[in-house]
C-alpha cells in the first residue's frame, strides 16, 4: 500500500507586480517514441491523463470526411483486454470521467479521477493504443456510426445557422486543402467509412510515436514514470508519420454568397485567412478581435449593438490552427435592418483601424485581459495538462506559459495596425449571408446563392 | 469492481475541514516490471485515494450585519467574490416576470458616477470579470480579478451592488435587445422544448412556469421604478451574503470589504406566498411542430422535489443510475445500444420549492417513436431490483468524484452559494461523501418507485409532424395534443 505524499506545491512564482507563468513538468520519452510529461499539482486528490495523438481532420483521405472524429468514438468501445462498455464503467466506478475531442490538427483523450486511480486510466489508454483492433469489429463501426451521424444532426443541422461551419470551410480553402472539408464529416464519407479504414488508420497514426501524453495533478513522479515504463513500454513503434504538407491556402479574390436557413433574423459571415497558430501575426489577430467585438467599448459591439442598434450580435475570433488559421465577423441584424447595413458599419471600422490603428488604451485593455486569463487557465490540472500537451506539440517545449503571454505584451498598435492591413483584404475574404427563407433581398450586396 | 468500504480516519491538520477518506479493498499497488510484459487479464487495482485538504470555512460580519463566507485558497494569485442575493425571479408578482432578471441585467448599465460604457471600460482595462445575473431563487454579482487588481476591482464592483443609475435609454436598450432574444428562441427547438415543458408542469402562474427573461407583455410594460423597487427590497444588507475564495488573508479582506460594503443600509425585505403547481396526474404529449427538423427534442417528467427532501442523496444515486452519467442506462440504452442519439440523460432540479424531474435526449426523427418507448422501458426498469455493481458503481462515482467540485475559485464559491441557499450546515462538506456511502440500496429503489412514475408524466416533443406523428401516436402513451410554435412561445414579438 502506498499513500501519496500530500506537499504543498506553487505552480506560480509571483515577482513583484510582474506575473511569471511556470509549470514546472518532467519529461520522459520511451524507446517507442512516446513522449510523456509529468507535472505535479496537489490542490485536489485528483489526476488528468491527456493523450494526444497528432492526427485529425486534416489527415483524411478523400471520400472519408468525418474519419478522424468517428475514429475518436471508436476508442471508447473497448480493446483487447477491456471488454466493450467496460472503458467508461471502470473509470466511474473509480470516480472518473472522460472524454475526447478531434480538430483539424490533432485527436485528445482525457481521463480526470482520483490520483489513485492514475494506473486503471495508464492500463486503459495503453490498451487502446496497442490492443485496439484485438477486439474491433464492423459492429462497433456501425454503432458509432449512428451516434456520429446524431452529433452532426444535433450540433449542425439541426441548430440554427448550424450549416454555416460547413459552407464555410468549403469557400474558404481550396478544394484539396485538408482545412476545407469539416471535421465532423459528410453523411455519405461517414456512410462510406468501414472496418477496414479502422484497421489502416490505426495501424498508420495510432502508435506511440505519432502521440504525446500528459500527467498532471496529484501524483508522485517517480511512482508515475515507472506506471508509464510498465503500461506503455511493451508497444511496438509504427512507422513514422509523415507531416500533411499542402500548398499554402490563399483566396485571391472576394467571395459574396447567399444562404437560406429556418431562421428569423440574418446574420452576417466574414472570412479570412491568416497566420497559422504561433507564427508572427497568430497573436496580433487574438488582439484585434478583442479590439473589434470584446465587451462594450469594442469597436464593432459598440457601433451596430450600442449605438446604432441594428445588431442583437457581434463577434470576432481568430481561429488558430498549424497549417493556416482564419479569422471570423459575425453580426445578427435586428428585426428591421438589413446585412448590407452591418456590413456598411463594419467595414468602415476595419477601413479605420487600417488607416489610423487602434489606440493605446484599447491593445492595452485587451493584453490585459488575455494576461487574466493565463492565470485563469492555470486553476485547473486537466487544463494545464492539455495546455501543456498543445505547447509541446505546437513549440517543442512544454511549459511555454511565459512566452506565449509574452507574445501578447509585446503587441503595440502599429502592429495591429500593420496586422489589419497585411490580413484583412476587401478583395481576398469570404462574405456570407444566411437569411430567412425566402428573403434574400435582406443579404448583403452581390451575393451568390449557396445551397449546404 | 471494486468494492468500497469507508473507512473513517481523523483529521490530522488543524486546517483541514474536512477530510475525505476512502478505504478501498485494495491489492498492493503494483510496481514497474521492466523487460516483461504487464498483466492484462484485469484492470490494476486502485491504490489508495487522497485527502482533499479545503482551507477552513471562515466567518464573520461586516459593521452592518452583513455576513462574509471566505476560503482562502493559494495557488494560483486570483480570487472570486459573489454578492448572493438571497432572492430571485420567483419573487416576482406574476404581473411583473422578468423583473429580477433585468434589475440584474441593468446594474452595470451605469454605476457610481461612471456609465455603461466608463464602467465597461475600467473592468475589461483591469482584467478583471464582473457578471450580474438572476436565478429563480437568488440573484448574483459576481467579480472575478487577479488579486493585483482587487483593490482597483472592489470599488467598482460595489458601485454596481450600491449604486446602479437606472439610466432610460439603457433600458430601452436591453428591452429591445430582450424581445429580440424572443424572437429567437422560435429558432432553438432545445428552447422550445424546455419552456413547453416548464408550462406544461408548472402552468402559467407559478413563477417555475415562466422563463425568467420575461414575456413579450411584461418586457413592454416594464417600468423602471419596477427594477428600482426590486433592487431597493432585496439589494440590501439583510438580505446579501458575501462569498469571497481566493488567495486572500482575512484580515485584509476583512478591511477591504468593510470600506465598500460596510456602510450599506440595511431594510426589511418583503416575502410572497406562492401558488402550489399541480402535479402531472396522468400522462399526456405534447407534439410541437417543427417541419424538416432533422431531430425531436425530447423532454420527459414531471414535478420532482426540494432541495430540503430528505430523500436528496438516495435520489442523487438513483438518477446517476438512470440517467446521470455517461454509463447511466438512458445514455446507454439511447446512446450506445441503439444508435439514436448523441446523448440522453435526466436529472432533479431541486431549488426552495420542488423543482422538475427531467429526461431528455434529441434523437433522429425517424425513430422518435422508438427511442420514446425506450425512455418508457428505461423508467419500468429502474422500478426493479437493482443490481448491487451498478448500485455501487454510482455510488463510487459521486463520492470519489466530488472533490473535483473543490479545484478553481469559481467553483469553490458555487459550493459556499449552494450551501448558503439552502441553509445547509457547516460541516456539510465534510460529511457530503459519508452521506453517500451511506445510502441503501432499498432506499435507491424506493425512491425511483416513488418519483419517477411513468403512468405521470408529460412527454414534449418537438420535431416534424409529418415524419413522427402517426408512430407516436402508435405507442398509446395517452393523450396527444399537437401544436405549433407560436402555441407556446406565442408570436415573435414585432420590433
Amino acid at each position: 500500500m502506498k499513500r501519496l505524499l500530500l506537499i504543498l506545491f506553487l505552480p506560480l512564482v509571483l515577482r513583484a507586480q510582474e506575473v511569471n507563468l511556470s509549470v514546472p513538468y518532467e519529461r520522459m520519452e520511451l524507446w517507442n517514441g512516446l513522449n510523456v510529461l509529468l507535472h505535479e499539482d496537489h490542490t485536489i486528490p485528483r489526476v488528468s491523463v491527456n493523450m494526444w495523438y497528432h492526427v485529425g481532420s486534416g489527415h483524411e483521405k478523400p471520400g472519408r470526411t468525418g474519419f478522424a472524429h468517428l475514429f475518436e468514438h471508436i476508442m471508447f468501445e473497448g480493446s483487447g483486454n477491456v471488454p466493450e462498455g467496460m472503458f467508461d464503467v471502470w473509470l466511474e466506478g473509480a470516480g472518473g470521467d472522460n472524454n475526447g475531442s478531434t480538430n483539424t490538427d490533432r485527436t485528445n483523450y482525457y481521463e480526470n479521477m482520483p490520483g489513485n486511480a492514475l494506473e486503471l486510466a495508464l492500463f486503459l489508454e495503453s490498451d487502446r493504443m496497442g490492443y485496439l483492433l484485438n477486439a474491433m469489429s464492423p459492429q462497433k463501426v456501425d454503432g458509432q456510426r449512428d451516434v456520429v451521424k446524431n452529433e452532426r444532426r444535433q450540433r449542425y443541422e439541426n441548430q440554427p445557422y448550424g450549416m454555416v461551419w460547413i459552407v464555410m470551410a468549403q469557400n474558404i480553402y481550396p478544394k484539396d486543402h485538408p482545412y476545407s472539408w469539416p471535421t465532423i464529416g459528410s453523411m455519405t464519407d461517414l456512410s462510406a467509412a468501414s472496418y477496414d479504414d479502422v484497421v489502416e488508420f490505426f495501424k498508420k497514426y495510432y502508435v506511440p510515436n505519432n502521440s504525446s501524453m500528459v500527467i498532471a495533478g496529484d501524483i508522485n513522479i517517480e511512482q508515475a514514470k515507472a506506471m508509464v515504463t510498465k503500461w506503455f513500454d511493451e508497444i511496438p513503434a509504427g512507422k513514422p508519420v509523415e507531416p500533411i504538407d499542402p500548398p499554402a491556402a490563399s483566396l485571391t479574390s472576394e467571395k459574396r454568397l447567399v444562404m437560406e436557413d429556418r431562421v428569423q433574423l440574418p446574420r452576417l459571415y466574414m472570412s479570412w485567412l491568416t497566420p497559422p497558430l504561433f507564427t508572427p501575426g497568430d497573436a496580433e489577430m487574438d488582439i484585434l478581435a478583442n479590439i473589434l467585438a470584446g465587451g462594450k467599448n469594442s469597436r464593432l459591439y459598440k457601433r451596430l449593438v450600442y449605438d446604432l442598434q441594428i445588431a442583437q450580435d457581434v463577434s470576432a475570433f481568430q481561429s488558430s490552427a498549424s497549417l493556416s488559421s482564419s479569422f471570423w465577423v459575425m453580426a445578427t441584424a435586428r428585426a428591421g435592418h438589413t446585412l448590407a447595413e452591418l456590413e456598411t458599419v463594419i467595414q468602415e471600422e476595419i477601413n479605420r483601424l487600417k488607416n489610423e490603428g487602434p489606440m493605446d488604451r484599447e491593445v492595452q485593455r485587451a493584453i490585459n485581459q488575455f494576461e487574466a486569463s493565463f492565470l485563469r487557465s492555470l486553476e485547473t490540472a486537466a487544463g494545464k495538462a492539455d495546455q501543456l500537451n498543445n505547447y509541446f506539440v505546437r513549440t517543442g517545449n512544454p511549459d511555454y506559459f511565459n512566452e506565449d503571454l509574452a507574445r501578447y505584451k509585446a503587441i503595440g498598435r502599429n502592429d495591429v495596425q500593420a496586422m489589419v492591413q497585411s490580413f484583412l483584404p476587401d478583395g481576398a475574404r469570404v462574405v456570407l449571408s444566411v437569411v430567412p427563407n425566402g428573403k434574400k433581398d435582406l443579404s448583403a450586396a452581390g451575393s451568390t446563392e449557396v445551397k449546404p | 469492481m471494486n468494492q468500497l468500504i469507508l473507512r473513517n480516519r481523523k483529521k490530522d491538520y488543524g486546517m483541514s475541514i474536512r477530510i475525505v477518506t476512502f478505504g478501498i479493498l485494495l491489492l498492493l499497488m503494483s510496481g514497474a516490471a521492466f523487460g516483461q510484459k504487464p498483466d492484462r487479464s484485469s484492470p490494476p487495482p486502485l491504490g489508495f485515494p487522497g485527502t482533499l485538504r479545503l482551507p477552513a470555512i471562515q466567518k464573520f460580519k461586516l459593521s452592518n450585519g452583513l455576513p462574509v463566507v471566505l476560503i482562502e485558497k493559494g495557488g494560483v494569485p486570483i480570487v472570486q467574490i459573489n454578492l448572493l442575493v438571497k432572492t430571485g425571479s420567483a419573487m416576482e408578482p406574476m404581473d411583473r416576470i422578468g423583473v429580477a432578471s433585468m434589475t440584474a441585467a441593468m446594474l452595470d448599465e451605469g454605476a457610481g458616477s461612471r456609465t455603461a460604457l466608463e464602467l465597461a471600460d475600467a473592468i475589461d482595462f483591469l482584467g478583471a470579470r464582473i457578471t450580474t445575473g438572476s436565478g429563480q431563487h437568488t440573484s448574483v454579482i459576481a467579480l472575478h480579478t487577479p488579486v493585483s487588481k482587487l483593490d482597483a476591482a472592489l470599488p467598482l464592483m460595489s458601485d454596481i451592488a450600491l449604486r446602479p443609475t437606472f439610466p432610460a435609454e439603457e433600458l430601452d436598450r436591453l428591452r429591445k435587445e430582450r424581445l429580440t432574444s424572443l424572437v429567437q428562441w422560435h429558432d432553438q427547438p432545445g428552447t422550445i422544448a424546455s419552456v413547453a415543458f416548464n408550462q406544461t408542469l408548472y402552468g402559467s402562474r407559478h413563477p417555475y412556469g415562466i422563463p425568467s427573461l420575461g414575456n413579450e407583455q411584461s418586457l413592454r410594460t416594464m417600468k423602471m421604478s419596477d427594477l428600482k423597487h426590486f433592487h431597493e427590497t432585496y439589494y440590501n444588507p439583510n438580505n446579501v451574503t458575501l462569498v469571497v475564495v481566493g488567495d486572500v488573508r482575512i484580515a485584509e479582506i476583512q478591511k477591504k470589504l468593510e470600506s465598500v460594503y460596510g456602510g450599506w443600509k440595511g431594510r426589511t425585505t418583503a416575502s410572497v406566498n406562492w401558488t402550489d403547481a399541480t402535479q402531472v396526474e396522468q400522462r399526456i404529449v405534447y407534439l410541437i411542430d417543427k417541419p424538416g427538423a432533422a431531430q425531436s427534442e425530447i423532454r420527459i417528467g414531471r414535478i420532482g422535489v426540494s432541495r430540503m427532501t430528505e430523500d436528496y442523496f438516495p435520489l442523487v444515486v438513483m438518477n446517476t443510475i438512470l440517467g446521470g452519467s455517461f454509463t447511466s442506462r438512458l445514455n446507454q440504452n439511447l446512446r450506445e445500444t441503439h444508435g439514436y442519439s448523441y446523448g440522453a440523460g435526466s436529472f432533479f432540479d431541486m431549488r426552495p420549492l420542488p423543482g422538475p424531474f427531467m429526461a431528455y435526449s434529441a434523437v433522429q426523427t425517424n425513430v422518435t417513436d422508438s427511442a420514446l418507448s425506450e425512455f418508457f422501458k428505461e423508467f419500468g426498469n429502474i422500478q426493479k431490483s437493482l443490481p448491487n455493481e451498478e448500485f455501487e458503481k454510482a455510488k463510487n462515482y459521486i463520492a470519489l468524484g466530488y472533490p473535483d467540485n473543490f479545484e478553481s475559485v469559481s467553483q469553490i464559491a458555487g459550493m459556499l452559494a449552494e450551501m448558503i441557499t439552502f441553509n445547509l450546515p457547516d460541516n456539510y462538506f465534510n460529511t457530503y461523501v459519508s452521506q453517500v456511502l451511506a445510502v441503501k440500496k432499498e432506499d435507491v429503489e424506493r425512491v425511483a418507485r416513488e418519483y419517477v412514475l411513468p403512468d405521470k408524466m408529460a412527454v414534449i416533443v418537438v420535431g416534424d409532424r409529418a415524419v413522427i406523428e402517426k408512430g407516436i401516436r402508435g405507442l398509446n402513451l395517452g393523450t396527444v395534443q399537437v401544436k405549433s410554435i407560436e402555441d407556446i412561445l406565442g408570436k415573435p414579438p414585432k420590433l
